[in-house]
């Protein structure tokens, strides 16, 4: 059953005891980490300790590949900084995330634009931000 | 034990607000909390003495039925701290109906108090979260920016237009020139609403409630010592509870909301439709909430909100009196409104509601929401016509 769930098998992070501290220890690794239950094959997100579909302690870490479609956008203009899109994202695998959409203007993001992951360091941590793919709207 | 048994075996017999919009420097939510109690007691006919079962939510301060107990004088044999965001108040009135008809107390009073646009300029979230989240670090302007999601996908959705969301706050206004204590009085036309500051697109700063200061009380009994009482019970027909998610991105379908459920649940309960009911009280913190509430609990189908609202559907002289106090976007606003929706609702029931009286009032429906289109609860009220 485990070779069928979406994206692909990652070892929990070493030295990490939280499900939100090993997200953050897989993002620090380049990896937009995600879970799977070996269960009832539920894909679960952001990462808890049992499965919230069938509630067995069966999940399994997995490696997304950060593609997706904008679910949702809106456009922010703060008075101290430039203008962005935080958007929900269906990711590929099964789940939908919040996040940013950078390289593009804040009100040029649509709904159901593809979009891929863009690790990017945010002071000690990195953030899963997303960019447009390009042509493919 | 069915829960269809409350039905009409609880009234509100007392509602007051406290002194609401901007009360200044040195009155704090407590105080406004009191003073809401105080006036609501007064309105019942009854005294502190008198009550056994409190019910309140703050997030202004820590285990707030023990707090404001104190303050009151009140050592209560039931109390009830659920905190449900804004949706709190209903579902401490579902709570209060059960704990009465099971003899766990006989005086229910439900309160809250909030001072945020004196204290603080900005809304006053329930709880700072200890709970890392990873939303926090994209730099989502919460609640907005949950709201504005939805908005947004119900545009793309269902064809729903930036007019059409204007219209619910072009509707809040005019029923607010109708109400001598709502704070905002000024006309409103959907261009001002379309041309004012963006907050978080597609909502700009007039699809988003007040941020005003402002507390309210409700005070509920037996039907039977309800008779007794000066004021004409407003009885508990049915109420249900629902919720679905915390977090905005977690939220199974961003265009419809538990409020399917809690309505369902109400109506039923209360052996009622939509066509029964004559006035509507929706927690409208953006403008949104008002078509998603709308069509979620029977009044229109899924996607068709817009159009229901529409050319002053729900303003005065529309089809559905909506939001008939101005609501939180025009009304107060004070950070959890659920309890104000009681309070009108309590009011166009007993016919007291001056220029803004919807005629012939039988059937009042409050629903408050909590969190990001989290939490949703749906009550039920009415006269002594519809037991």
């Amino acid at each position: 059953m485990t070779r069928d769930l979406p994206g692909v098998a990652h070892d929990a992070p070493a030295h990490v005891s939280g499900p939100h501290e090993a997200y953050l220890a897989l993002l620090a690794e380049g990896v937009l980490g995600f879970q799977a239950c070996g269960s009832c094959a539920c894909v679960v997100f952001p990462p808890r300790g049992r499965c919230s579909g069938c509630g067995a302690d069966a999940l399994m870490w997995r490696a997304s590949a950060g593609r997706g479609a904008v679910y949702s956008t809106t456009a922010l203009s703060p008075r101290d900084k430039p203008p962005y899109a935080i958007v929900l994202i269906d990711l590929d695998e099964g789940y939908r995330m919040m996040s940013r959409i950078e390289g593009v203007d804040a009100e040029a993001t649509r709904i159901d634009d593809r979009v891929s992951v863009r690790f990017t360091p945010a002071g000690e941590d990195v953030l899963p931000l997303f960019v447009p793919d390009r042509g493919d709207r | 034990m069915d829960e269809r048994q409350l039905r009409g075996h609880t009234a509100i017999v007392g509602v007051a607000e406290s002194d609401l919009g901007e009360v200044g420097p040195g009155v704090t939510a407590l105080d406004l909390a009191e003073q809401a109690a105080g006036r609501a007691l007064d309105d019942a006919g009854l005294s502190i003495a008198d009550v056994d079962g409190l019910f309140t939510h703050s997030a202004f301060f820590p285990m707030p039925s023990v707090v404001l107990g104190e303050r009151l004088g009140v050592r209560p044999r039931h109390s009830d701290s659920t905190a449900t965001g804004g949706s709190s108040f209903l579902a401490h009135v579902r709570h209060a109906a059960a704990a009465i008809e099971t003899g766990m107390c006989e005086v229910a009073l439900i309160v809250y108090g909030s001072n945020q646009r004196s204290a603080s300029g900005g809304l006053v979230s329930s709880g700072q979260n200890a709970i890392p989240s990873y939303e926090v670090p994209f730099g989502p302007r919460l609640p907005v920016s949950a709201y504005a999601l939805a908005a947004a996908r119900h545009m793309h959705e269902f064809g729903t237009s930036r007019e059409q969301l204007a219209e619910v706050a072009v509707a809040a206004r005019r029923w607010a020139q109708l109400n001598p204590v709502a704070f905002e009085q000024g006309d409103l036309t959907i261009d001002d609403v379309l041309g004012a500051r963006t907050v978080s697109s597609p909502l700009t700063v007039r699809d988003c409630c007040l941020v005003t200061d402002g507390g309210g009380a409700v005070v509920i009994t037996t039907s039977e010592r309800a008779r007794d009482l000066p004021r004409p019970p407003v009885f508990y027909l049915g109420g249900a509870e629902a919720h679905s998610h915390m977090s905005i991105s977690q939220m199974p379908d961003l265009t419809r909301t538990a409020a399917a459920e809690s309505g369902a649940r109400a109506f039923d309960l209360a052996g009622l439709s939509p066509a029964d009911v004559d006035v509507v009280q929706l927690y409208d913190a953006f403008t949104i909430n008002v078509l998603l509430f709308l069509e979620d609990l029977g009044f229109c189908a899924k996607g068709e909100g817009g159009d229901f609202v529409s050319n002053g559907g729900i303003a005065p002289g529309g089809h559905l009196p909506v939001n008939t106090n101005g609501g939180g976007l025009s009304y107060c606003h004070p950070g959890m409104y659920g309890i104000f929706t009681l309070i009108e609702a309590t009011r166009q029931i007993r016919g007291q509601a001056g220029d803004r009286q919807v005629p012939d009032s039988h059937v009042a429906l409050a629903h408050g929401n909590g969190g990001m289109l989290s939490s949703q609860v749906t009550v039920l009220l009415g006269d002594a016509s519809v037991l």
